[in-house]
């Protein structure tokens, strides 16, 4: 019965919020803020710097109307350094709270918009209290004992059949002695037995083993070149770094943070003051969660608080503590030192996408090593590459004459040269 | 029954014969030298390991290491936590910065890879000594040398910085307070700030009294010019303006006066065509030990101390109207003769150089070139780079051991090793109440002082040179101190109380002084700054007495000249593998100094060198004594060598901080008495043998013309190249034709008109021998260090070697004449087995030699694995992973340019050089793989610089220039004797170069058509 009353809270809830609004709305009129106009007003300004209920670059905004004078937040909004300067009070304990950092003034806010704005952070609703989490977590228990217990009884029962059918053969044959028949077995097979046939069979024995040679040969080979391929290898990292999100949810580009790729044989792992570029305002997971993986907000958000750590970041202050933690990521391209590969000629001068060879990554939770990386797969790839010459002044002598040579217009990378042992072997 | 008797040698017939006896018996007639690698009998008995066991731990780690393999271990990766901007990782980043390490002076761009320098290079926008010589090519990885001092020392135990200063400040002030004197001991550091510093130090503690010591004097100069235009500097010389050159005794293509004067001279030895006649300049060279001077010298004439004395003597006469040459043999006074008419000739485009250690030879140098009206000395922007003062060093020796001098400070400089009396001064040092040393090193005198500061390598630190007058040059921090270090420069300030860093103190001397209004932020980015000209030195000497006392001059027997090799010079990088393995460019033999003898005092001392049957060279040893102290050093029999004279190198036989592998050789500084180069000594034969490691034994071409190709200018302004340079030719058909024809070619040839191809050319005229581009090889690829031992058994690793060839005759042109003049076999026996004995004074030529990129490569066609292929670009590439090293492609290729790995010379305890280190580990370029054992290598021509060009002109889209394509050698070479470039790129220098009339290939006759150029050496034989 909880477990029903539980699941009725939510939309009960939320049927209240709604009803709330919409009475604000209807009764206050158009005079009344609009919390609607006003969250979607915080959002697009205020919330790079401010959050509701927690401090982050500048205080929590939830309340606030509260503790400071209409009038006196309309001033401030739309220039606080001119009240700093002026050595308003309340202004410069504010700025000095906050290690000086300077508040964007916002004079395109009419007293309206800040009004909405206040109206929507004073009106925030309560988080929802617990989330549906137990009613998941207990579901399906009974499922599994029960299929046990099933199986038990099944193998209980086969047993018993089998003792029953013995038990009826042994009187059978008590009866048959009894009444003095003699049971005869089954004379012999003369036949030879189908082993020894095959023995003797040499053509077939010859060409089982070739079989079994070829088989056997076949695995082998195989085994033998999967050694040293790490296809798939999918390591656990010091900091749970979800590319989904970043890079398929949020859909930063990939050389925001691997920056190098563009310039450098390497694409380099982000130092961390990349990461800190965004995430010094990002301090809390909000996005979607996966429960049955454990992916919750609480995971995700304490994976930032890692990153906090190794960084130096002090959340409470604001400020760099300057004790710092370089992260030991796990390395999973790992290509050997005799090969030679630059970033920087597939991704900036061919232009390839990055999945080409990493494989959808903005879908990876955990990133894993999409492509064999084996020679024979960089090989392939040169040979049906055409070679991108549009624009490169580099190329236009060189593809005129090639394309002369080979009487075709476009140009594989193999035809290029991009088969020769020396360009990636030095 | 069959009685024949079988016999394997006639020694078998002998029934008497011990020999034959002991072999029916065993195999082996000698005792087989089992101990040495089955160890101790003890040992073996007392071992618990059984064969069994054996064969089981065998087993199981062939399995575990398999297993283990199977597994690929994680790497981590770390980031940086705030990267730096600069830093993009892997992409390097340049630096120009300057070396003046007391010895070598230039200015240099270093490079450097995820904030670690891995490189020097030649910072060719500088307009001074902007060339990197191949000790300061290596002296990158001195930086890395684990032996450094890692902090502050008192008696030998860690202290802190503050502790330091604060207590030798408080010993120099109790000094200073009783007044007992107290001497500042360094080297030359020709740097305005250091001098400004050591000056307002000086005037802080008046007891202090700076004496300037150059562990390699050239006081003699400096003196001779104070006494003929009133300072004590040297003047500076530029040899692309001389049209003819007299050196006695000067080997100024080596260390003489600082070094650096070879690329002036090179650009006056290239024979380039104007309206069909050639001119060069004219090289004499009259010297004792064979340089690299007298190697390139057109004339060379081995002559002792005292007769180079008297060609100057009657140079300087005949200039003034007193030709005398009655005092000269026959022979020399030939030479000078003409030497003296050429002189007179070229008039201010000749130049006179000596480097006699003789004020009066240096006078009357400097009186030469004034009568002549010299242009190629400059006696305006002199330089300070040597300041040593031998009598004021020997002074405070002497003060020392009396007490009259009560501390001593020494920077930069180790005069326990190097001093002729260095137990004289250690002794004295341990008198002193107070001493310090500042070095990187443990040293022979840090290990004496009290107090040691560890100071950072040049890489690491700040710090300012003036080149020349006017000429300024900075030295920047490429990386952060390694250890816990601190300069001499701050430790002054820090005396004197100041709060500033050297760092300012340089920024503030220099927008004052130096600058002139000029920007700092653009000098530190140069490297080098030029500011105003000097003013005039006027002459004011009158050599008389100088004339008379050289023109009288006589040897008393035997006259040792000691000298700086090109690897260690002075010696204060002697814990530098690369160093110690580059061959000396004349000797070419590789970690050791040794006795330089002529043949025919060698065969009346008894001296004598031998050659064994793997190819590794013997020497006996010779006792050499000056006055009372004698040296036991093995001997060279050294071709060229002037009779009556020896040559000894110093900078070696260094015992402390420096690793066992690298004390090697003799300590020949206690010969160096009064710091003076010459020395007159006895020589007796010593029982014994030394083992050299030699790459190359003194033998000739034996006219052989196709190696080297020489010819004279004469030849080359008045006939045609088929003369000079003929295309070798075969027969088909009975047809002569050239076999660059496809005619006589079995391989088709691959069309490489399209996109890059790549050829070196390597100038035989400009090519001085001076090793630089072999250390800068050894920097770029990761070339390993194989030591002493290995190179013995002809294991040298060098993707990059320089041939040196002697000629049998007294020139080349002689020994070509010899060949023709062959008749029948007998005659040619003789002839040749006579030809393989270099001249008493014969013609040398330098030949770098790396891979020669064959088109139609043998080493390709005998690979089983196709592990070396070749590339479009021209380049023969070579996969080491595809190696399994059967080693058919060296024994296939004519040139000898294929290096297999013995051994994995990496993380390797048999081989404690620079790889068995971390630090040392750091200077490996990432570009380029490390190999290992069993693998076989060679000169990729650079493959990762040319694909870097290639990447450059892809991402910023655009067409790639003439000189952008570089090599490590090419790249190093202070001449330009090494080319490198595109060929089809058709203005190219490179492809000019292959058009020149002078370009031939090596070994042409084998039809391998490499991508390697030389070019033919002409020398200039003109007479009047």
């Amino acid at each position: 019965m909880t477990r029903f009353s539980y699941r009725n809270v939510v939309p009960s809830h939320i049927f209240l919020t709604t009803l709330l609004a919409l009475i604000f709305s209807s009764f206050v009129g158009a005079q009344e803020p609009d919390i609607q106009k006003g969250k979607s007003l915080f959002n697009a300004n205020c919330a790079a710097c401010h959050k509701l209920n927690k401090r982050a670059v500048g205080p929590a905004l939830a309340g606030v109307s509260e503790k400071y004078d209409k009038e006196w937040l309309y001033s401030w909004i739309k220039n606080s350094t001119a009240m700093v300067k002026a050595g308003d009070a309340q202004a410069v304990a504010i700025f000095e709270e906050y290690n000086k950092s300077v508040m964007t003034s916002f004079p395109q806010l009419s007293n309206e918009d800040i009004d909405n704005i206040l109206a929507y952070t004073d009106f925030t609703p309560p988080a929802p209290a617990v989330p549906a989490a137990v009613a998941t977590a207990t579901s399906g228990g009974g499922d599994d004992t029960s299929s046990t217990f099933i199986l038990g009884v099944l193998v209980l029962v086969l047993l018993m059949l089998i003792a029953m059918l013995y038990m009826v053969n042994n009187t059978l044959r008590k009866i048959a002695a009894a009444n003095g028949i003699e049971i005869v077995k089954a004379e012999k097979d003369k036949r030879l037995p189908l082993w020894k046939a095959y023995v003797q069979n040499s053509f077939l024995v010859f060409v089982s083993v070739i079989f079994l040679l070829l088989s056997s040969a076949y695995f082998g080979y195989g085994y033998l070149m999967q050694v040293g391929v790490d296809q798939g290898y999918m390591p656990v990292q010091p900091i749970h770094y979800s590319h989904k999100i970043h890079a398929g949810d949020n859909q930063i580009d990939c050389k925001y943070c691997h920056s190098s790729a563009r310039v450098s044989k390497h694409s380099g792992i982000p130092s961390l003051n990349v990461c800190m570029n965004c995430h010094v305002n990002i301090a809390e997971y909000n996005g979607e969660e996966d429960l049955e993986k454990g992916y919750t907000k609480e995971f995700y958000t304490n994976e930032i608080k890692k990153l906090y750590k190794a960084v130096g970041w002090d959340e409470e202050n604001q400020r760099y503590t300057g004790e710092t933690q370089p992260v030991k990521w796990v390395r999973i391209h790992n290509l050997p030192d005799f090969v030679y590969f630059n970033h920087a000629q597939h991704v900036e001068v061919a232009g390839i996408e990055c999945q080409k060879c990493h494989g959808p990554v903005e879908e990876m939770e955990i990133l894993y090593q999409h492509s064999s990386l084996t020679m024979g797969w960089c090989i392939n790839c040169h040979r049906e590459t055409n070679v991108d010459v549009a624009n490169n002044e580099y190329y236009t002598k060189i593809h005129e004459e090639l394309s002369k040579k080979y009487g075709v217009e476009k140009l594989t990378a193999a035809q290029m040269g991009g088969l020769e042992c020396g360009k990636c072997h030095y | 029954m069959n009685q024949k008797k079988y016999w394997k040698s006639e020694v078998e017939l002998d029934a008497d014969n011990g020999f034959v006896t002991d072999l029916q018996h065993k195999e082996f007639v000698e005792k087989l030298p089992e101990d040495a690698f089955l160890g101790d009998q003890k040992v073996m008995d007392d071992s618990k390991t059984n064969r069994r066991d054996f064969l089981k731990y065998v087993g199981f780690s062939t399995a575990a290491a398999s297993l283990a393999a199977c597994e690929g271990p994680v790497y981590k990766s770390i980031p940086y936590v705030v990267q730096p901007e600069e830093i993009r990782p892997g992409i390097s980043n340049y630096y120009a910065s300057a070396i003046a390490d007391g010895f070598d002076f230039a200015n240099v761009l270093i490079k450097t890879r995820e904030g670690r320098p891995i490189k020097v290079e030649n910072n060719n926008e500088a307009p001074t000594n902007g060339h990197a010589n191949a000790r300061v090519q290596a002296s990158v990885l001195s930086m890395y040398d684990n032996l450094r001092l890692r902090g502050p020392q008192y008696g030998g135990s860690p202290v802190s910085w503050s502790t330091l200063i604060e207590q030798t400040k408080e010993q120099l002030s109790a000094l200073k307070d009783a007044d007992a004197e107290v001497v500042l001991l360094t080297h030359s550091f020709a740097s305005p700030t250091t001098e400004k510093l050591i000056a307002d130090f000086l005037g802080q503690f008046p007891n202090v009294r700076h004496v300037v010591y150059d562990a390699l004097s050239d006081a003699e100069a400096l003196d001779a010019f104070e006494i003929a235009y009133g300072s004590r500097v040297l003047p500076t010389y530029d040899f692309a303006k001389a049209e003819v050159i007299v050196s006695v005794g000067a080997d100024f293509l080596g260390d003489w006066q600082g070094g650096g004067h070879s690329a002036g001279y090179a650009k006056g030895r290239i024979p380039n065509k104007h309206h069909g006649k050639a001119s060069m300049s004219k090289h004499y060279q009259f010297e004792s030990n064979m340089t690299l001077s007298g190697a390139s010298a057109d004339v060379r004439v081995p002559s002792t101390p005292a007769t180079q004395k008297q060609v100057l003597a009657a140079i300087y006469g005949a200039l003034f109207g007193k030709f005398d040459t009655s005092a000269l043999s026959k022979k020399v006074a030939a030479q000078v003769n003409t030497a003296i008419k050429q002189l007179k000739r070229a008039g201010k485009n000749a130049v006179v150089v000596t480097g006699l250690p003789s004020v009066d030879a240096q006078r009357i140098a400097l009186a030469i070139n004034e009568l002549l009206k010299s242009r190629v000395i400059d006696t305006q922007h002199t330089t300070t780079i040597r300041q040593g003062n031998p009598s004021e060093v020997a002074q405070l020796v002497d003060d020392l051991n009396s007490g009259a001098v009560q501390g001593i400070i020494t920077a930069g400089i180790n005069p326990a090793y190097s001093l002729p009396n260095a137990d004289s001064f250690s002794a004295a040092i341990s008198k002193a109440k107070f001493s310090l040393a500042f070095g990187m090193k443990n040293d022979e005198t840090a290990s004496l002082a009290q107090w040691v500061a560890a100071t950072p390598h040049y890489l690491e630190a700040w710090g300012d040179v003036a080149f020349k007058s006017g000429h300024y040059g900075l030295t920047q921090p490429t990386i952060r101190p390694l250890f816990d270090t601190l300069q001499f420069q701050d430790v002054l300030l820090a005396w004197s109380g100041s709060e500033t860093t050297y760092h300012d103190a340089l920024q503030s001397h220099w927008k004052s002084n130096i600058l002139n209004g000029a920007s700092w932020s653009k000098a530190v980015h140069d490297g080098f700054f030029v500011g105003q000209s000097p003013v005039a030195n006027t002459y004011k000497d009158n050599p008389a007495d100088a004339y008379n006392t050289l023109a009288g001059a006589q040897d008393k027997g035997f006259s040792l000249l000691l000298y700086s090799k090109t690897g260690l010079g002075d010696g204060q990088q002697a814990n530098n593998p690369w160093l110690q393995e580059l061959p000396d460019p004349i000797s070419r033999v590789t970690w050791d100094n040794y006795l330089t003898v002529s043949k025919s005092d060698a065969e009346a001392l008894g001296l004598w060198n031998e050659t064994q049957s793997d190819g590794a060279l013997n020497g006996g040893l010779a006792k050499v004594t000056v006055g009372n102290t004698s040296v036991t050093a093995p001997v060279l029999i050294q071709p060229g060598q002037a009779k009556g004279t020896v040559g000894l190198a110093v900078g070696y036989g260094k015992t402390a901080g420096i690793k066992s592998e690298m004390q090697v050789g003799v300590n020949a500084y206690p010969l160096y008495k009064n710091l003076s180069s010459v020395q007159s000594v006895q020589i007796e034969a010593v029982d014994g043998v030394h083992e050299f490691a030699c790459t190359q034994l003194h033998n000739t071409l034996m006219g052989r013309g196709d190696i080297v190709k020489e010819t004279t200018l004469e030849i080359f302004n008045t006939k045609d190249r088929s003369y000079w340079n003929p295309v070798p030719v075969v027969s088909k058909n009975h047809i002569e034709t050239p076999v660059t024809s496809p005619e006589v070619d079995i391989w088709d040839a691959f069309d490489r008109s399209i996109g890059h191809h790549f050829n070196l050319s390597i100038d035989l005229n400009a090519c001085t021998g001076c090793g630089a581009c072999v250390v800068s090889c050894h920097a770029e690829n990761n070339v390993p260090v194989v030591g002493k031992r290995e190179i013995r058994k002809s294991r040298d690793m060098h993707w990059l070697r320089i041939d040196r060839y002697y000629s049998a005759e007294d020139t080349f042109e002689g020994d070509l004449e010899t060949v023709d003049q062959i008749n029948g076999l007998g005659d040619s026996l003789t002839t040749f087995g006579e030809m393989e004995a270099p001249s008493e004074n014969p013609q040398v030529t330098f030949q770098p030699i790396m891979c020669q990129h064959c088109n139609h490569a043998p080493c390709e066609t005998v690979c089983p694995v196709a592990a070396t292929s070749h590339g479009r670009q021209g380049q023969n590439h070579m996969a080491y992973n595809r190696c399994v090293g059967t080693r058919y492609c060296a024994n296939n290729c004519p040139y000898k340019v294929r290096r297999f790995n013995w051994f994995l010379y990496s993380n390797n305890d048999e081989f404690d050089y620079h790889m068995n280190d971390d630090l040392g580990r750091m200077v490996l370029n990432p570009d380029v793989v490390v190999r290992s054992r069993g693998v076989m290598e060679k000169c990729s021509m650079c493959i990762q610089k040319t694909q870097k060009t290639i990447l450059d002109a892809k991402l910023e889209g655009r067409q790639i220039q003439d000189g952008e394509f570089q090599t490590a050698c090419s790249s190093a070479c202070p001449t330009g004797a090494i080319v490198f470039g595109d060929i089809n790129d058709k203005d190219s220098k490179v492809a000019q170069s292959k058009e020149s009339d002078r370009m031939y290939h090596l070994l042409e006759s084998v039809g391998t058509k490499p991508n390697v150029q030389y070019q033919v050496k002409v020398r200039n034989t003109e007479t009047t």
